[in-house]
Formats: structure tokens, C-alpha cells, sequence
């Protein structure tokens, strides 16, 4: 009974390791003549969809409105973020061992305020992919926003726009919620 | 805690709603727009709601038209028509440079061949939904047709053949299709004088192995048999699984005023092939290889080309040397289709001239050949007796019996061409159970699975010959008409009228989950393998070699890479091989360039395809997209500048730079 905040500290940690093999993010597309939508998953390292054409079927729709190529070589993040998610289960395993309630207390500070720097960087994103427009567009359209949705569902043109988190975001999030109550546990027992 | 009554109330509402709202979605969800008010009207049952799939495929030949056409049934809408034998400018097909080699035959390039009976591939005497067969009848050949495509993937010549009509029905795990020549021609060809026929002309049926992975095919063998017209076909199932059946006319073996002359034997024969024996004599060394000469040509998917080989000979057995072989079956009368029911004990010879159908037995023609009880025998063939192998006959059931189709609950279905009717009737009891009239004189009938070992009998389609008042009038030429009919109950239902393209004279049709999971959306690009493939714009070039110029091209939303070329010049050779670098489902385009002798190409999604192109004069000429593929799909276009032959404008290309402003 004594291990268990240990033990939920340490699952906590591991669970950021599915970063690595699912999803984080899905961002999908849906219009009359796409009947199964555009899937596109965000990784932490790559970007890929539901075939392997779909980041050019995306760049395409994309290039009437002027919008830049998703390039995922352009994108550093792609490249970093997985360290930092490393660097986080190192850290989550030397809390774990080192087994103090302050200790638990500082990851889960860590991973919120990379939570919240990884959204607000996707937003970022967003609002360039979204009106940063090459003034040599096909289609341009006064005042339509294309930034698409951070979380949601957004109408864009012709596109109904879905954002939301994918299976290796939920374990992002469910790494949080083990740390936290790893830490409650832990304050219980002092108690 | 007790609840307030408004609550409860309030609480007793949110649950109502919610249930009208999720059976609301579930109605929204529904695939049958055909119960309610219509019940049993009959719009109701061939009525496919929009963006609702058939239940079945149907493949239709295309007779004189040389390809297939696909369709949608019980709805009767045309879904696309596959070029096998024919050019067909629309795709491209035979025109480009890659599916030029499709037509090869040992006369040359053929551009187009009389198309008449599709036959599904098989596993276990089941259609698999593999690929489709069908045989060219005016230069002799047999198509193999890719269902995961719908793309003609290979063909293959039949030699020491003149018209081959009996094909390609398979065996039950596709080891063979089969081609049997409808007319006799000299064996070897050569120069003798017609009326010589019965001495010098011979007929000859060919065995087709398949290879069982990629269904390649090869002439694993030929039989020698004497010059009668051999019409029809249809291989054993379960018990006479390892047999084939042909059908003949013109025993009489004439050559001249045959709707009289070929008339005049009561009975003609059923010849039936033991083709294990023939795998026996083969490997056993009992044939002649003889010297032949013969296309086989076959298309690579992932080159996107076809290439044409010329075979040199083919292994062929002769009765004489090759006892159990061949048999005949005594059959009245110019037999034209030869049907064996789904038990695989029944042969129906369908005696066009008869006013009967003779239905054989299989048991009763292996007790026969056991007891060697023989008529005569006519070249090495033993003639077995009517009386011996007949299982029954269905009397006096209509006029002109051509083509007889089962349902898998025991009953059996014939065309009478004369008569324009449906028969339905009992196997077994040989009792005439319904008869439905066509519109008019059906040729032969289609039942999904029909010919195999398990039918699904729930729609019968009879493909008719002749047309005439059944849609608004369009000239002296009509579409032939098909007439589809519900034989789920004990009567026939006529349910719908459609026309078809070109003369179908045979169908073959499956359920759609026997395919729809294979179907390819598009070719993966990074599969390509075609020699002049261009794989992103940083690849399009143009490369002269003499007075050939290459232009790699690449399409996609909505450009060429290049769309400007010049330094081309009258006289050049010059090859368009555009590669069109989209990965989305039905997002072909097209190329089309002004003064092409040839047609437009028509590019699928990850494939390469070759124009070939000659200019004639000075002069800029546009290019352009033939396929409507987006917004800016009438943006699609380029220029090539042709200069005079003896001209130094260098090469040059490119896509997106200004222009000169000088």
C-alpha cells in the first residue's frame, strides 16, 4: 500500500513513452466530395495522415487559398519536442525513485507548463499556416479566417475542420492526471 | 432524496427526447428506402437510393464492341465499360504507347475483336471476384481482366484457331480456361481449295492454364478434333470436376450454305474432354510439339507497360494417340449452349433446333465409357449412345434453346431465342414449372453464379437481341435490351428494362462484398517503375536523342511540369510520358495535344503513360488537361513551340518563370 503513489508516479512516467508510438493530435477535414474526410495525425517527430498521400492531398486543397506547404522538415518542433518528452520520463523515473511528495510536485509542474507551451506552439503554427497567404493565391476571400481550429470544430470554406487530441495526447493527459494523484496519495499518507 | 413531481416530469422528457433523437439517427442511417408506403411495388426493388451500392456486380460482354461493361444490379446502372479487345480513345487504351503491345497478334496490331462470354474466376466452384475472362472471337484470343483494376491485365492468342466462340468458361479452381474454335480451318494453314474441308480443315480446342497466384496465363495444351463448328462450353463441377463440354454444330462438316447444310443431322455432338487425362498424356510425353506462332501479352502494374512476346509452339494431343481422352455425346440438335447444373451431374445440351432440351447424365456417361458401350467412333473418338447417358428431356418447354442458367434450388432456367421467352424448370423431373416473356428474342441468361456451384439465385438477367420499341427511338440502331427478373419466389417477376452497350452475349455476375474489398483507389507512387517516370516536378525534363525528344511530365493540381516547351522542331519524334503525381482517389487527369494522330491519355493516380506525338508545322501548340480535376482544372495547360526542322532554338522548358520583358 505504501508503493502505490511510487508505483502511480512511475506508470505516470511511462505513459508519456506512447508519444513514441501513437498519435497526439488529429486534425481532420470534411467536405460532400471527401465522404471519408482528410485525416491528418501530428506525432511527435513526424507528421502522416490515413494514406500515405494525404499530407500532399492537404497541401493541395491547401495551395488554392494560398496557404504554405506543411513541410515537416520546416518544422523544428518535430525534431526537438521528442527530447524533451525523453528528458520528462527521465526526470518522472528520478522522481519516482527518489520518492518525495515536492518531488512529484515539480514533474507535474514541468509537464503542465509543457502542455501549455506545446498548445500555445500549435496555435502559432496555426495562425501562420492560417493567414500568412502568398498574395499570388488562386482564391482569395476578404476577411475569411483559414487558421484551423486549436480544439474543435471550425467551418473553413468549404471544409468542416475537426482539431482534437489522439490516443498518445490522452496518455499525455492521463500521465498527468497519475502524477497528480500520485502526489494527493502521497500527501495522504504524511497525514 | 425524493424527486419533485416537475422533476420527474422534467426528467421523464429528457429521456423521451433522447430516445426520439437516437431512433431519429438510426432511421437517418437506414440502407432501405424501399420499405414503408411502396411495400411490394416493383420501382421498390430495383430502386439503389443515391450513394447506396448495388448488391451485385454484373459484367456484360460487349459483342461487336470488343470490351465489358460494368453494372450495377438490381439498379441496371452502367458503372464503367473495361476496353479489353478494342481501342477505346476515351481512356487512352490502345492508343498510348504502354497498351499498344495489349493488341499485338501474330496479323499485327488488332484494334478491335468481337467480345462475347465474361467468366468469372473460381475457387471451389465459387466466383472469387479474382478476374474476369472473356474470349475474342474474330481473331482468336482470350483477355484476362484484373478486378482489383478492372484494368484488361493480359491476353493471350489462340493459334490453329478460326473464331473462337466456345470460351473461356473455367474449370472450378480457374486451373484451365478453355477456347474452342467455331470455325474449322486447314491445320497447319495453308492454301487449299475450300471445298476440301471435311480432308484438310480441322477443329482445335485449346486448355488455358492459370497460374493460381498471379493468374498468368499459358496454352498448357491443344486437342486435334475433326472441323465441326465447336459453339459453346462449360466445364464439370463437384462429381464432373475434371471434365470439360463442348458444344458442336456442322458435323456435317461444310463449308458453304451452312444455316442449310449444317442442319441436317438430327443430332449433333457434345464433346467432352477429360482434361486429368490430358495432364496424364502431357506428362507422360504423348503429344506433338508443333510450331506455332502466337501473342501473349501482358500488362505490369507497376511499369504501367505491356509487353508483347511471340510463342513459337504448343503441345497438341491428338485422340488417336490418347484413348479416354474425348468422347462424343450425342446431343439434337445444333446444340448452341452446353450447361452443367451446380450438383455437376447434369448436362444440358440446349439444341437450338430442337424443340426439346436433352439433358445428359454425368454418372450415366461414366457407366458408358466403363462398359465401352460405343455407337461408332468418328477419328479416334468413341460415340456414345444417346439412349445410354440420357438423363431425362424437357419436352416441347419453347422454340430455339440456346443457353440454360440454375438458381441453386434445383431449378434450371433456358432461354428460347424463338419463342422470346424464360423458361423455369424442375431438374430432375424435367417439368415445366413458369415462363416469363423477353423483349425481344434473349439470347443467353445471366444468374450471379449461375454456372458455378453455388448460385445466388435472386435475380435472373436476360440479355436480349432485339430491341426495338422498348426505349425512345434512337435511329435504325438501338441498344440491344436486358430485361432483369426477380426468381426469388416460385414465379418469375419482371422487374426492369435496360439497354446495354454493344450485343452482350453472355454476363456473369457476383455478389459486390466478393470484390468491393480489393478495389484499388490508386496506384502507390513510389511503386512506379516505368522506365520514363518522372516522381516530383525536380524530375520533369525534356531530353533529345536525335530527332526523338523525351518529355518527362508530371500532373497535379493543376499544372504540368513543364508547361512550356520549346526548341522542339518539325519532324521530331516526340514522346509525352506524363506521370501523374496525385495519391488521391479519382483524381485522374488528362493530356491532350493539338494535332495528336492518336487520342488523349488519361492518367490514373501514381501512373505513367506515353503520348506519342509528330509535328507536322510551325508553329506554338497547346496542350492541355482533358479530365476536369479542380477549380483551376481549365488553368491546366501549356504551349510547345515547333520550329522549322533545321532551326537552332535550344531546348528548353519550364514551368512558373516570368516572362520576357524585352
Amino acid at each position: 500500500m505504501k508503493r502505490i503513489p511510487q508505483i502511480l508516479m512511475l506508470l505516470g512516467t511511462l505513459c508519456l513513452l506512447t508519444l513514441f508510438v501513437f498519435p497526439m493530435w488529429k486534425i481532420q477535414l470534411f467536405a460532400p466530395q471527401y465522404p471519408d474526410g482528410v485525416t491528418m495525425y501530428i506525432w511527435i517527430n513526424k507528421l502522416g495522415g490515413d494514406s500515405p498521400g494525404t499530407l500532399q492531398n492537404v497541401n493541395i486543397l491547401n495551395h488554392y487559398i494560398g496557404m504554405k506547404y506543411i513541410e515537416p522538415d520546416a518544422i523544428p518542433e518535430l525534431k526537438y519536442f521528442q527530447w524533451i518528452i525523453l528528458g520528462m520520463v527521465g526526470l518522472g523515473v528520478a522522481a519516482a525513485f527518489w520518492n518525495k511528495r515536492s518531488g512529484f510536485l515539480i514533474w507535474l509542474i514541468l509537464l503542465a507548463l509543457i502542455g501549455i507551451l506545446g498548445m500555445y506552439d500549435f496555435y502559432l503554427w496555426e495562425y501562420d499556416y492560417g493567414h500568412n497567404l502568398s498574395p499570388k493565391a488562386p482564391i482569395k476571400i476578404p476577411d475569411a479566417s483559414f487558421q484551423p481550429p486549436l480544439i474543435g470544430t471550425k467551418i473553413i470554406l468549404n471544409f468542416v475542420a475537426k482539431s482534437l487530441p489522439h490516443t498518445g495526447g490522452y496518455f499525455f493527459m492521463l500521465s498527468g492526471v497519475l502524477a497528480a494523484v500520485a502526489w494527493w496519495l502521497k500527501g495522504k499518507q504524511k497525514s | 432524496m425524493k424527486k419533485h413531481p416537475v422533476q420527474k416530469i422534467f426528467g421523464f422528457l429528457a429521456l423521451t427526447s433522447m430516445l426520439v433523437l437516437f431512433f431519429a439517427s438510426c432511421n437517418s442511417n437506414s440502407n432501405s428506402p424501399t420499405s414503408g408506403v411502396l411495400g411490394d411495388d416493383v420501382a421498390s426493388q430495383v430502386y439503389v437510393g443515391p450513394g447506396e451500392y448495388d448488391e451485385f456486380y454484373g459484367f456484360m460482354s460487349g459483342g461487336f464492341s470488343g470490351q465489358i461493361s460494368v453494372y450495377g444490379l438490381p439498379s441496371g446502372r452502367m458503372l464503367k465499360v473495361i476496353p479489353v479487345f478494342s481501342q477505346d480513345a476515351e481512356k487512352g487504351y490502345g492508343y498510348n504507347e504502354e497498351t499498344k503491345p495489349m493488341l499485338n497478334t501474330s496479323h499485327g496490331f488488332i484494334p478491335w475483336d468481337d467480345s462475347h462470354h465474361p467468366e468469372l474466376s473460381q475457387t471451389n466452384g465459387e466466383t472469387d471476384g479474382r478476374w474476369i475472362f472473356i474470349n475474342g472471337n474474330n481473331t482468336p484470343r482470350v483477355a484476362r481482366i484484373d478486378l482489383s483494376t478492372f484494368e484488361t491485365a493480359e491476353i493471350i492468342e489462340i493459334p490453329n484457331s478460326g473464331g473462337n466462340h466456345s470460351s473461356p468458361f473455367t474449370t472450378e479452381n480457374t486451373e484451365y480456361v478453355v477456347a474452342g474454335t467455331r470455325f474449322g480451318v486447314p491445320y497447319p494453314q495453308a492454301d487449299v481449295a475450300i471445298n476440301s474441308y471435311a480432308e484438310n480443315f480441322k477443329g482445335m480446342l485449346s486448355f488455358i492454364k492459370v497460374d493460381p497466384n498471379s493468374g498468368e496465363m499459358e496454352i498448357a495444351f491443344q486437342v486435334l478434333l475433326p472441323a465441326f463448328d465447336y459453339d459453346l462450353a462449360h466445364s464439370g463441377k463437384g462429381k464432373s470436376h475434371g471434365w470439360t463440354f463442348f458444344t458442336t454444330y456442322n458435323t456435317e462438316e461444310k463449308s458453304t450454305l451452312l444455316e442449310v447444310n449444317a442442319s441436317q443431322n438430327d443430332k449433333d455432338f457434345i464433346a467432352a474432354i477429360n482434361w486429368k487425362k490430358a495432364e496424364e498424356y502431357i506428362a507422360a510425353g504423348n503429344y506433338k510439339e508443333m510450331p506455332a506462332n502466337y501473342a501473349h501479352n501482358v500488362y505490369d502494374e507497376e511499369t504501367h507497360m505491356a509487353t508483347s512476346t511471340m510463342m513459337k509452339s504448343v503441345k497438341v494431343l491428338t485422340p488417336e494417340d490418347c484413348p479416354g481422352l474425348v468422347y462424343f455425346l450425342p446431343t439434337p440438335k445444333s446444340p448452341h449452349g452446353v450447361d452443367v447444373d451446380d450438383t455437376g451431374e447434369y448436362i444440358i445440351g440446349n439444341g437450338k433446333l430442337s424443340a426439346d432440351l436433352s439433358v445428359h447424365s454425368f454418372t450415366k456417361m461414366q457407366e458408358a465409357i466403363a462398359n465401352e458401350s460405343f455407337e461408332t467412333e468418328i477419328a479416334g473418338v468413341p460415340v456414345l449412345k444417346f439412349e445410354d447417358i440420357l438423363a431425362g428431356v424437357v419436352e416441347k418447354a419453347g422454340l430455339g434453346p440456346l443457353h440454360t442458367e440454375f438458381d441453386g434450388r434445383g431449378n434450371a432456367y433456358t432461354s428460347f431465342f424463338i419463342s422470346s421467352e424464360v423458361v423455369k424448370w424442375k431438374v430432375g423431373t424435367w417439368e415445366v414449372l413458369d415462363r416469363a416473356p423477353t423483349y425481344y428474342s434473349v439470347g443467353h441468361l445471366m444468374i450471379p453464379g449461375g454456372d458455378s456451384r453455388n448460385p445466388q439465385g435472386k435475380y435472373l438477367v436476360a440479355l436480349n437481341k432485339i430491341t426495338k420499341d422498348r426505349y425512345l427511338p434512337t435511329g435504325p440502331e438501338m441498344n440491344h435490351s436486358a430485361q432483369l427478373y426477380d426468381i426469388s419466389g416460385d414465379k418469375m417477376k419482371l422487374l426492369l428494362d435496360f439497354p446495354t452497350i454493344g450485343e452482350p452475349h453472355y454476363a456473369q455476375g457476383i455478389s459486390a462484398d466478393r470484390i468491393v474489398p480489393n478495389v484499388k483507389k490508386i496506384y502507390p507512387i513510389e511503386d512506379n517503375k516505368h522506365p520514363y517516370r518522372a516522381m516530383g516536378e525536380k524530375d520533369a525534363r525534356v531530353e533529345r536523342d536525335g530527332n526523338t525528344v523525351h518529355v518527362y511530365m508530371t500532373t497535379i493540381r493543376s499544372h504540368f511540369a513543364p508547361d512550356n516547351i520549346e526548341g522542339i522542331k518539325v519532324g521530331d519524334k516526340v514522346y509525352f510520358h506524363v506521370t501523374n503525381l496525385e495519391q488521391d482517389w479519382d483524381v485522374p487527369h488528362g493530356f491532350a495535344v493539338q494535332g495528336a494522330q492518336n487520342a488523349e491519355l488519361l492518367i490514373m493516380p501514381g501512373q505513367t503513360e506515353t503520348l506519342y506525338w509528330e509535328p507536322k508545322s510551325v508553329g506554338v501548340y497547346p496542350f492541355y488537361c482533358t479530365d476536369f480535376c479542380s477549380a483551376l482544372h481549365q488553368e491546366m495547360q501549356g504551349y510547345i513551340r515547333v520550329s522549322p526542322a533545321n532551326s537552332n532554338i535550344a531546348l528548353k522548358w519550364g514551368l512558373g518563370e516570368e516572362e520576357d520583358q524585352s
